[in-house]
């Protein structure tokens, strides 16, 4: 019988044995403290999505796909379109995940995704109303994991951009007053310029790494997420039980802002 | 064949869409396998056996089969909303029960085996493209089984009998409209679900199963091919 008792969460041992390592500055799998695992990134993998895109960092995997339909404005905004960003985690993915409703850290993973997106102001949700009062495009952006193997966060946050960018509006019925659905037109979501990027650094011992693996972000005792859109913070959370310096803060920051170029140049053929 | 019939497609009657089969798309998992029709992409894990929780569920005299089926929100134009419904809670447990004939539980006693089914791309046959993944799926995990099980989807748009239905086909309106026979066989000729949407008589049902167990060698040819194809990988 294999694999009867998984493992569910990394053993004390290995944890010991990753901070002991990163004393000499060497991660498991050879990396440096702030490198990547390799970022493969395919577009269009659904044809019923209005845009999607799979994300691969290493062996983490997620999926994310946008879809629209139109509906009535929210009374304070009504002449904006609508955006709503949720994450499952498949229990496919891993042994960890269950079913049933989401449970904290995909409510988090969505969250956090949905305002790095909302506060870089990257959609101009201002060109998303068909008739003010009456009738505005909603656009849902739904992360999927397909398998864990540490840094959904960033992966989730790479998948929406992408997703959005490669996204066609559906054609709309103005008479009928409905979405042909399967009828894309060529009309890209409008997007601005400089596109959002939400990373995390993790924090293990004194060392601050990024792209942890599973394992790694067992042990991490603090993470800290930010969104950066060409150098500017648009948004932040900190997740995680042990508390930061302000000089740690400021070593992510300057962590964040050195990785956000090189992922933006790296998955730039994706981005125009 | 009626004359002059023509489907949406240009298929023949007894002509399934390209299929594509792969194991070990989740690496997390105990075993994986990814199915396709056409444009109906489903993938499946498993995890197990492993110790059933909460206790009151372990049964002493074999293990259990459990397994999930959902779609992905953008798996269709119509966005769905993310979660179970009553649609794919049946799905579930009419999956669990085409392939729990050919898994030997009996093997793991108050075990569980769990099998997570996801559609990623929907074009109709999903629960189908979901079983054939999910029977890939725990061989990959190397479940103790007796048999693979195929599963096809039989449609009779007006008179005409054809084989896996696309979406376009599902909603066939002329004459007596579309009737849809979801059907999972195994190589030794036994059904282990089926269903049925629709109108047809008898004898012309008699006649789709022929065509299901026509249509599920040529499945059970591909989910074969796949699984021999992971082996040849583990050996480089």
């Amino acid at each position: 019988m294999n694999k009867m008792e998984k493992v569910l969460t990394t053993p004390d041992l290995t944890g010991e044995r990753i901070k002991r390592y990163l004393l000499d500055g060497k991660r498991f799998d050879q990396r440096k403290e702030d490198e990547f695992r390799e970022i493969a990134i395919e577009t269009g993998i659904s044809k019923k999505a209005e845009g999607s895109a799979r994300v691969k960092i290493g062996k983490t995997e997620v999926i994310v796909g946008v879809k629209m339909d139109t509906a009535e404005p929210y009374p304070d905004s009504p002449d904006k379109g609508n955006l709503m960003v949720t994450a499952e985690l498949l229990p496919l993915s891993s042994p960890r995940f269950e079913a049933g409703p989401p449970r904290f850290e995909a409510i988090e993973l969505g969250r956090v995704i949905d305002r790095g997106i909302r506060e870089s102001k990257l959609i101009q949700l201002d060109k998303l109303c068909i008739k003010e009062g009456e009738k505005v495009w909603n656009i849902f952006i739904d992360i999927y994991s397909i398998n864990d193997d540490g840094n959904l966060m960033d992966a989730a946050g790479i998948g929406a951009v992408v997703a959005l960018k490669t996204a066609r509006i559906p054609k709309y019925d103005d008479k009928e007053e409905k979405v042909l659905y399967g009828e894309l037109s060529d009309k890209e979501i409008p997007l601005s310029k400089e596109i959002p990027l939400s990373l995390s650094v993790h924090k293990i011992g004194d060392h601050l790494i990024v792209d942890p693996t599973r394992e790694e972000e067992d042990i991490s005792e603090t993470r800290v997420t930010v969104c950066i859109s060409n150098g500017t913070i648009h948004s932040m959370q900190k997740g995680g039980e042990k508390e930061l310096s302000i000089e740690e803060m400021e070593k992510i920051l300057n962590i964040i802002e050195k990785v956000s170029k090189e992922i933006t140049l790296k998955i730039n053929k994706y981005l125009k | 064949m009626t004359k002059n019939f023509k489907r949406p497609d240009g298929r023949k009657a007894d002509e399934l869409r390209p299929m594509s089969a792969k194991v070990g798309v989740v690496p997390n998992a105990d075993g994986s396998a990814m199915f396709s029709f056409g444009d109906t992409v489903a993938i499946a894990a498993v995890y197990g056996p492993k110790i059933m929780h909460p206790q009151h569920k372990q049964n002493p005299e074999k293990g259990t089969l459990r397994c999930s089926y959902n779609m992905i929100s953008f798996s269709v134009t119509d966005r769905i909303r993310p979660g179970p419904s009553r649609r794919s809670t049946e799905i579930s447990k009419i999956t669990e029960w085409a392939l729990d004939p050919v898994v030997m539980l009996d093997k793991f006693p108050n075990m569980v085996v769990d099998v997570h089914i996801n559609i990623l791309q929907a074009d109709a046959s999903t629960r189908c493209a979901g079983i054939n993944a999910a029977s890939l799926a725990l061989a990959h995990a190397g479940i103790s089984m007796k048999n693979l099980v195929s599963s096809i989807s039989i449609g009779k748009l007006d008179n005409q009998l054809v084989t896996d239905l696309t979406k376009e086909e599902e909603d066939w309106e002329e004459g007596e409209g579309a009737t849809d026979i979801p059907i999972s066989l195994t190589q030794d000729g036994k059904i282990t679900h089926i269903q049925l949407d629709g109108k047809i008589k008898k004898e012309q049902l008699k006649e789709a199963i022929k065509l299901a167990e026509k249509a599920t060698k040529e499945i059970y040819e591909i989910q074969k091919q796949a699984l021999k194809e992971s082996l040849k990988e583990d050996n480089e």
